[in-house]
C-alpha cells in the first residue's frame, strides 16, 4: 500500500505530505523514482531528502534537522492556495463512490456515533491541491454509498459539482491495501484500476459499499521491486509503519 | 524592564480564568505546553474554549478533567495513536460533560488567527469550499470574490482574539523577550492575536543572548504577561533540539484513556496527585533524560555587526 502510494508521485512533484503513512510514501517515493520531489508539511516544513529517522510525527527533531525551510504553517499551507503544489496525500476514515472523505463525524453531527478527530489539514489538502492521493485501508464500513460528512472534498456529488463549487484539482487516486481506485468518466465516479497481489475483483468490490465498477485493461498492480522494498525498510527502519 | 518570570501555577492562575478562550499549543506536534494543561486541570479552571490546530492529546486529556466547553481547532485525537477517547466520549455521550465544538481546518484556524494577530475585520479564502466544514461551524459567510469578473466563490472566516495564549520556547530572557526556532506551526500568529501570552521556557537565559539574534525572536517581551522557567514543559511533547517525542507516553495514554475509569487513573497519577512541574519531572526521572537532546548541531554564526 505504501509502495503503490509512493509511485503516484512524479519526479520533481511538489509534494503536500499527510500525517501518518504519507510520510513513510514520501520517503520511498524520494529514495526511488522521484529524487527531485519536494515534500511540504503543514507544521511549517519544507524537505528535499526524507528525515534521517523514523518519524512519529512531521515535528519530530528528525524532521527538523537538515530542512529546506522551517517556517510557520502559512507559509506552507498559502503554497497550496498559491496553485503550487501538484499532490496532496492524505488518510481518511471513510469515503465515498465520488471521493469525498469524512474524518469528523459518523452519524448525526449533533450527536455522532462516532466522533473522529477532523480535518487537520486534509480538508485544505483535498480542496487546493492539483490531485489528491488518498490512503485508507479497504473495508466496507469504510467504502460507503455517501460520507456523513464531507471533511476533505472530492467530487461532490460527481460530474461538475466540485468545479461549480469553486476548486480545481481533485482526487487522482486512493490506494488501499487491497487495490487502487482512480476516478473515470463524466461523473468522476470511482472505478477500480488495479487489484494487489493476492487480491481478487470480487473480494474488493465485497468490501466496497457501491456498486465498484472495474475500469477497462483493468490490471495487477505491480508488486514492489526490490529498490521500492529497500527504501521502504530505509524510511521505516523499526517497522512502525507497516 | 519588568520581570515577568513566574511559577506556572501563579501564570496561571493570574491570566486564565473560567470560560476564557485559550491557546494551549500552536505548532501541531512539536512545542505543546503540557506541564500547562496539567495545572489548569489541577486547578480546576473550568467551561475553557481549548483554541488548538492540533495539539496532539492535550486537548483530549483537559476534555476528560471537565475543564472544557468548547473547542476551536482542526484536529482533536492523539497523533501516533489515533483517536481522542475523551473527545469521543464528549461529543457522543456527554460524558463528563458537553463539549461544542467550532470545526476548522487547519488553514481557516490559521486565517482566524492571523486575522486576529493583524487586526483583520476577516480573511477570505478558497479552502474549504466544498468541505462540510463550512456549513457545520456558522461562524463562516461565503462570498463572491468581488474582484473577479467571473463568478469565484470564496470562505470569510471572522478572526480569533483568544484570552490567552499559553507557547513554550527554547529559550527566554525574564523580561519575556524569546527565541524559538524549528517549525513554526501558528505560534506566532498565536502569540500576536491573544490578548495575552505566557510563554514556557525550556531555558532562561541573559537578556544578551535573546539581542545577539533578533531575527529568531518569536515576539517581544513587551506583549508577554509571563514567562515560567519550565525545562521540559512540553513533555511528552518533542521540541526542536532540546527534546525528542515521548512515543510510549502518547501510546500508553491513548490505552488507558479507552475508558473512563482508566482515564481517571492516570489523571490521578499523572496530574492530581503529581503537585507542580518538579514533582512531574521527578516522577520521569531517568525516561525524562533519556529524551533529552545533548548532541550539537549549531547554526551557521549570524552577525548583526555595524561596523
Amino acid at each position: 500500500m505504501i509502495v503503490a502510494a509512493a509511485r503516484e508521485i512524479a519526479d520533481g512533484d511538489v509534494v503536500f505530505v499527510g500525517m501518518r503513512l504519507p510520510i513513510v510514501a514520501y520517503g520511498v517515493a524520494r529514495l526511488t523514482h522521484a529524487p527531485n520531489a519536494v515534500g511540504l508539511f503543514e507544521c511549517g516544513i519544507v524537505r528535499y531528502a526524507p528525515a534521517g529517522a523514523v518519524l512519529y510525527t512531521m515535528g519530530d527533531p528528525p524532521n527538523q534537522m537538515g530542512a529546506a525551510w522551517a517556517t510557520g504553517l502559512i507559509q506552507v499551507m498559502g503554497q497550496l492556495q498559491r496553485g503550487r503544489v501538484d499532490a496532496g496525500f492524505i488518510g481518511g476514515a471513510e469515503i465515498d463512490r465520488f471521493g469525498n472523505i469524512n474524518t469528523s463525524y459518523i452519524g448525526d453531527i449533533a450527536k455522532p456515533r462516532v466522533k473522529l478527530p477532523g480535518s487537520g489539514g486534509a480538508a485544505d489538502i483535498a480542496a487546493m491541491a492539483k490531485r489528491l492521493i488518498a490512503i485508507m485501508n479497504h473495508q466496507k464500513r469504510r467504502f460507503v454509498e455517501k460520507v456523513d460528512y464531507v471533511t476533505s472534498p472530492g467530487f461532490l456529488d460527481g460530474g461538475e459539482a466540485r468545479s461549480k463549487a469553486g476548486l480545481g484539482g481533485g482526487p487522482a487516486a486512493v490506494i488501499t491495501d487491497r487495490c487502487i481506485l482512480r476516478p473515470h468518466g463524466p461523473r468522476k465516479e470511482l472505478h477500480l484500476a488495479s487489484v494487489h497481489p493476492g487480491h481478487n475483483v470480487d473480494e474488493v468490490r465485497g468490501h466496497t459499499g457501491w456498486d465498484l465498477k472495474p475500469l477497462p485493461g483493468l490490471a495487477e498492480t505491480a508488486p514492489p521491486s526490490r529498490a521500492e522494498l529497500a527504501a521502504l525498510h530505509a524510511i521505516d527502519k523499526e517497522g512502525v509503519w507497516r | 524592564m519588568k520581570d515577568k518570570l513566574l511559577p506556572l501555577d501563579r501564570a496561571i492562575s493570574e491570566n486564565l480564568g473560567p470560560g476564557d478562550a485559550v491557546v494551549l499549543g500552536a505548532c501541531l506536534e512539536p512545542d505543546i505546553p503540557f506541564a500547562a494543561t496539567y495545572e489548569i486541570i489541577r486547578q480546576g479552571i473550568g467551561g475553557l474554549n481549548v483554541i488548538a490546530p492540533i495539539s496532539d492529546a492535550s486537548t483530549d486529556m483537559l476534555i476528560g478533567a471537565g475543564c472544557v466547553a468548547e473547542v476551536t481547532g482542526a484536529w482533536v485525537g492523539n497523533v501516533s495513536g489515533g483517536l481522542g477517547h475523551n473527545y469521543r466520549r464528549a461529543l457522543e455521550d456527554g460524558e463528563p460533560g458537553p463539549v461544542i465544538v467550532h470545526d476548522h481546518s487547519n488553514f481557516s484556524l490559521a486565517m482566524a488567527l492571523l486575522a486576529g494577530a493583524h487586526g483583520m475585520p476577516y480573511v477570505p479564502l478558497r479552502s474549504i469550499l466544498g468541505s462540510d466544514i463550512a456549513r457545520s461551524n456558522p461562524a463562516f459567510r461565503r462570498a463572491e470574490n468581488p474582484f473577479s469578473e467571473a463568478r469565484e466563490p470564496v470562505v470569510l472566516v471572522p478572526p480569533l482574539q483568544p484570552d490567552l495564549a499559553v507557547l513554550p520556547v527554547q529559550r527566554a530572557d525574564r523580561h519575556g523577550n524569546a527565541h524559538h526556532w524549528g517549525s513554526a506551526g501558528l505560534i506566532q500568529e498565536s502569540a500576536l492575536a491573544a490578548e495575552k501570552v505566557i510563554l514556557l521556557a525550556d531555558e532562561i537565559v541573559d537578556a544578551e543572548v535573546i539581542a545577539s539574534d533578533p531575527s529568531r525572536v518569536l515576539i517581544p517581551g513587551y506583549l508577554v504577561a509571563a514567562v515560567c522557567h519550565l525545562p521540559g514543559g512540553a513533555h511528552p511533547s518533542p521540541m526542536t533540539g532540546r527534546w525528542r517525542r515521548d512515543n510510549q507516553f502518547f501510546e500508553d495514554y491513548h490505552r488507558v484513556s479507552r475508558t473512563r475509569d482508566g482515564f481517571l487513573d492516570w489523571l490521578r497519577e499523572w496530574v492530581l496527585e503529581v503537585p507542580d512541574h518538579a514533582a512531574y519531572q521527578k516522577k520521569l526521572s531517568q525516561r525524562l533524560d533519556d529524551l533529552r537532546i545533548t548532541g550539537t548541531a549549531p547554526a551557521a554564526i549570524t552577525s548583526y555587526a555595524v561596523a
